[in-house]
Order: C-alpha cells, then structure tokens, then sequence
C-alpha cells in the first residue's frame, strides 16, 4: 500500500479506462437529485416516450415510413433484448434459439385466437407467456446440464427445429401461416392530434388524429403504447428479482459455477429459472408481434432473428439493461433510419460490430459493477497518489 | 484485526465439544486405475482443528473432494453428524454444514466482496421470484439477516474498508480472507481451509494462525490442509498424514513430528522404488 509505483492515468487507464468515457458523471449527476425529483424526470420521459409517434419529430422519424410502425418494432426488440438479457447477461448462458420462444408466443395467439379457437386476446397474451415458460423448462431442464459452446449449439438447433415444426405441422398453419390473429380490445375514449413538421415549425394537425385506445390496421401507434408499457412492467419486475438472492446467485453461477455450487447455489435451479424467465419475455414479445401483424407464418421467424436478438444484448452489454435497450434501439432503428443504404446496412452492421468487438468488448454500456469498481479504484489511485498531484 | 465475535447470526450448531462431526469411514476414490484414495478412515471432533497433510499427491484435496460431494467415494461411506452424506448434491451438503475455500482461489472476481459474502450466506436462504418480485416479508427478512452477517463477517476479517471493492482488485492476502468469510457466511458446522497459507509471508501466516484459533473460539471446527509445518504443528490439535492416498500416521502435532513413518515420507528413504 505504501509503494506508490509511477503510473500516469493516461497509461495506466488503457485497459479501465474506456469504460466510463461516455459517462461524463451523468450517473453521478443523475443520483445526486433528490428522489422526487428524479421520479418526476422519470415520469416525464416516460411521458415523452408515449408521445413520440404523436410528436413525429424530424430526423428522427425515418421519411417515407410509418413511424409508429418503426416505434412498435424498436419496443418488440427492446423487450427481446431485455428477455435475453436475463439468459444471457444475468445468468451467462449462450442461447442462439431465442426466436424459438418468439415463435411460440405468437403461434399461440394465433392458433388459439384464431386458427383454433377464438380465444380474446388478453386472455392469449398469459397463455403465451406460460405456453413460452414451459416449452423454456422442457427446453433447459435437458440441455442446462451442457455448458457454454454446447448449449449454444444445442439452443441453435431447437430455434431451427421449432421453425420447422412450424411449417410442417398442417394443425398449426403449416407453410401458409396464420391469418385475422386477434386485436387487443379497443377503448375508444378520444383522440389526439399529430404534429406536422414544416423544417422546425411545427402545426397541429387536427386531420390526423389518432384514437386511444383504437388497434386498428391502419394506426400503429397503440401497439406501439402497448409494447412500451409491457416493457415498463417488466423493467420494474426485472429490477425487483435481480436485486436479490436470485441476481446473485446467477452472477455467482456465471462467474464460477462450481465454486458458486460449492457456497450452496443450487446452480442449476437458477439456470432453469433464468432459462425461464427469458422465454417468457420472449412468449410475450412474440404474442404482440403476432396481434402486431395480424398474419404469421414460419417464414418470419429466422434464425437471422436469433442473431439479431443475441446482436442487441450484445451490442448494448450483457447484464446491463439500459445499455441492451440502447442495443436493441440500435438493432431495430438504425436499419430503418438508414433505409436508403438498405442493400449496405447489413454489412455496415457488420463493421460496427467487429468494432465494438474491439474497443468495448464489453458493451456500449457494461453493467454497472464494472462502473462503480472502477469509481473505486479512482478513489483508491487517487488516495495513494495524493490528490493535488496534478 | 478486530477482536469482534460472531454471536449474533447464524453461528455453529450446537453439541457437545470432542464428538465426532464428520467421520471418513474406509473411504475409497479410483479415477480409472489410479487409487487417489485407498480405504482412508479418521474423524474430526467436534471444536478442534483437524491438521491433513501429506507429501504432493497424497490425496489431500481429493479428500476434500469427497466430504464436499465433489467427488463420489467408489466406495466407504463420508458420515457427518451421524448421517451419511450419500448422493447429495454439492450445494445440499454445504447447505447441511460443510464449507470449504479452494487451493487456487476462486471468488466470484466481479462481485464486491460484500456481494461475494452475500452469496454463501444465501446458501440458508429460500428467497425465489415470488418472494423478490412482490418484496415479501420472507425477502426482507432474508436480506437483512444475510448483511447483518456479511458484515460481522467483514468486520472480524478486517475487510470493512474493502466490503465495496470487486473481489478480483482486492490484495492476495484480503482474497484469501474473502474466500474464508464467504465459506463462514453459509453458516457451516465444519470449514474446511485447503492451503489458506499458500503464498502468504511469515507475518501473514502469524496472522492466519490467529484467525484460525479465533475462528474455532467461535465455535467452529476446522479442517486444515497445510504445506507449512510450522503452521501446522502450531494451530492444530490433532494431525492426519496421507501418503500415496493411505492414511500414515494420525495423532497430536508432538506425536506426528517423532512418526518415522512421516519422518520417511517427507524426507524419503532408500528403499522406496519409487524413483
């Protein structure tokens, strides 16, 4: 503790250093407001989400397409990638199959909404997430006894296999698909306006309307409120688990699955349970992707999906949510920003990844104990090099 | 460090001090064709410091390996409170009271250490979703109780200052304490240290040594596998030699150091064909 060895900042930093370059003490800012204060902020930019289809701000709304269309499918993706993230961040397990889940979610409103049954739909959205739970155990309870490259391929194969079962099975639509799956019930109460933009002038326009709560063909912005407050709900019930014995004995097991076996972590419980809690998010996610569009068909669930998915939870940093909803943002709306590149985007995307691999292999956002370790250490340089060192 | 005790949370079991807690009974472990284990019998009673040693690859962690259910004994029989240990899985029997740090240290290197002790104290806990996701008593409850004891824990190892330090950026010596706290944290009957000493200096093994004596003075019993003689012979109370997976000798520290049978496996003699 007493030898002080001479290393500037500069050079010593090279391998910690990036990870709070793009902070800029916002954190610090962030929790140095009074708590009511930081609710209020809170509440607002909720708000403002709600309203940006209605705002259709310039720039940021892609010309030539629907933005409430681009909004809902930016809010699927987040909430995949929050769905993952649980898998993949929380309890480091490799899953290339997650479209798999997607899949079941929406073939089961589709199939007991309309091909089967008639099911309404707010009785299907539970019954897709515990159609998607169960099919998560009967996956994992097998396959969580193989580790890392394993289960990936193992995972890889069921997303296959559930696409292809998909197609074949005549009971369940087979290659043709699913039509007329069911709306959401409809309360209409009023309507609110849109804005048009003119450069930055902007006018209400009073022709444009659209009803609350109306899941039409046509208006996409209700799917889209419908999305973003799943996402709220699963936040808030995501931060609860994780804060407990239950985070912990995932970034335990994650870290160390023997030791963390050996200091009484029944590991693979919470792996299942992780496995679990993942395929219900994405049974969720699918059930609204199919209310969403209304027709399915196995052709929409790829394995470049699964990619996809696993890209955004990447992208954004494992294990760290604000930065996988960052990814999935990334994942969903850039392609659709950039349209006019469409026949590049993939390979553009490709680039960005192999960079990110590079400079922050951890995410754009790593997960916070990353970020308050190193606060730490900064404290700890700065009390052995005295403060006024400059 | 500081001389705090351990009372209020989650301490031993109670029993009568000198009864057996964990006995080895004929234990036998082959990988293959390779005995690591040849019919190894002893038993730690209840309060004393248990001394295993032997030359490298007598067999000392293999041993460990089986109390822990890391290993399954190819036959004999692992007793501990009077009950075989069976085919109970690895997290059941630390759960049950069998604790153990490792040779090579293994925290979990992202976690604070607080976290890391938080882990081993939910080794006794049954919070799952339901209970975390609606807040419940039995979360709160449980929360609580597993800080509380955290840091007690932190406190008597002298890691206070360190409780919000990832494990991996803490000192090799605080690493070693960590790894002691978090096995104490599961609220064991028997802590098992396998070379806790491994790369200390001769204060930092004065050091242990005491921690060791202050932790049996808690009430715990302590099985030790230890490469320094030193520390052996001074903190333990009884000692066991393994050689080539047997039991050799077994006695006080004053009974071992005269053993000749020791005396030859640790120095060697002529007539081992051994080359």
């Amino acid at each position: 503790m007493s030898t002080v060895t001479a290393t500037t900042p500069a050079n010593d930093g090279s391998r910690t250093q990036p990870r709070g370059r793009f902070d800029f003490g916002i954190r610090d800012r962030w929790y140095g407001l009074p708590k009511p204060v930081r609710m209020l902020l809170l509440l607002l930019g909720a708000l403002l989400l709600y309203l940006l289809p209605l705002l259709d701000p310039p720039y940021l709304s892609p010309s030539g397409s629907d933005f409430g269309a681009v909004l809902f499918n930016v809010a699927a993706y987040v909430l995949v990638a929050l769905g993952l993230n649980v898998v993949l961040g929380y309890a480091g397990l490799l899953d290339l199959g997650y479209v798999g889940f997607y899949l079941i979610g929406a073939y089961t409103v589709g199939i007991f909404g309309s091909l089967h049954g008639h099911l309404p739909f707010l009785l299907l959205l539970p019954l897709a997430a515990v159609f998607t739970t169960i099919s998560g155990l009967i996956l994992g309870a097998p396959t969580l006894r193989v580790r890392g490259d394993y289960l990936a391929i193992v995972t890889l194969g069921f997303g296959e296999i559930v696409r292809l079962i998909a197609v074949n099975w005549r009971w369940g639509g087979g290659a043709a698909g699913i039509t007329e799956v069911p709306r959401p019930p409809s309360i209409e109460l009023f309507s609110l306006p849109h804005l048009d933009w003119n450069g930055f002038v902007a006018t209400v326009n009073l022709d444009e309307t659209t009803t609350f709560l109306k899941f039409g063909v046509l208006d996409q912005i209700p799917y889209y409120w419908m999305a973003l407050t799943v996402i709220f709900v699963i936040l808030v019930a995501e931060g609860l688990v994780v804060h407990s014995r239950v985070g912990r004995a995932w970034e335990a097991t994650r870290e160390d699955e023997d030791a963390a076996e050996l200091m009484g972590v029944p590991t693979f419980r919470f792996k299942l349970l992780a496995f679990a809690i993942g395929a219900f998010i994405g049974g969720i996610s699918g059930a609204l992707f199919a209310t969403r569009q209304a027709f399915i068909n196995p052709e929409s669930f790829p394995l470049l999906l699964s990619i996809l998915f696993l890209s955004a939870v990447v992208v954004g940093g494992p294990g760290n949510r604000l930065g996988v909803i960052i990814g999935g943002i990334i994942v969903a709306y850039l392609p659709e920003l950039f349209r006019p590149f469409a026949d590049y985007r993939v390979l553009i995307f490709g680039c960005l990844l192999i960079l990110l691999a590079n400079f922050r292999p951890e995410g754009l956002l790593p997960p916070r104990r990353t970020l308050r370790a190193k606060k730490v250490e900064e404290a700890l340089v700065e009390l052995e090099e005295g403060p006024a060192d400059e | 460090m500081s001389e705090t005790t351990l009372a209020t949370a989650g301490g031993p079991t109670a029993g009568p001090a000198g009864q057996p807690l964990l006995e080895m009974r004929d234990v036998t472990l082959r990988f293959g064709g390779v005995v690591a284990l040849d019919g190894v019998s002893f038993e730690i009673r209840r309060g004393e410091i248990l001394g295993l040693i032997g030359p490298n690859g007598a067999g000392k962690t293999t041993c460990f390996n089986a109390m822990t259910g890391v290993y399954q004994p190819t036959s004999g029989q692992v007793m501990f409170r009077g009950e075989p240990l069976g085919k109970r899985k690895r997290f059941a029997i630390t759960k049950l009271g069998i604790a153990r740090t490792f040779q090579n240290i293994r925290l979990f290197g992202n976690m604070t250490a607080l976290e890391n002790i938080l882990v081993g104290a939910d080794a006794q806990h049954s919070t799952g979703v339901l209970n975390a996701l609606f807040r419940l008593p039995r979360h709160r409850q449980e929360e609580e109780q597993g800080h509380q004891r955290a840091h007690e824990l932190l406190e008597f190892m002298g890691l206070t200052k360190r409780a919000d330090e990832l494990a991996r950026n803490l000192p090799y010596g605080d690493q070693r304490r960590l790894e002691i706290a978090r096995a104490l944290a599961t609220e064991p009957d028997l802590l098992c240290l396998d070379e806790p000493a491994a790369g200390f200096n001769p204060q930092e093994k004065v050091e242990l040594m005491d921690l060791i004596r202050r932790i049996r003075d808690q009430g715990y019993t302590v099985l030790l596998i230890e490469h320094d003689m030193r520390l052996v012979m001074g903190v333990t109370d009884r000692i066991v030699v393994l050689e080539f997976g047997r039991k050799i000798a077994e006695g006080t520290p004053a009974e071992i150091r005269d053993n000749p049978a020791v005396i030859a496996a640790y120095l060697g003699v002529d007539d081992d064909d051994a080359s």
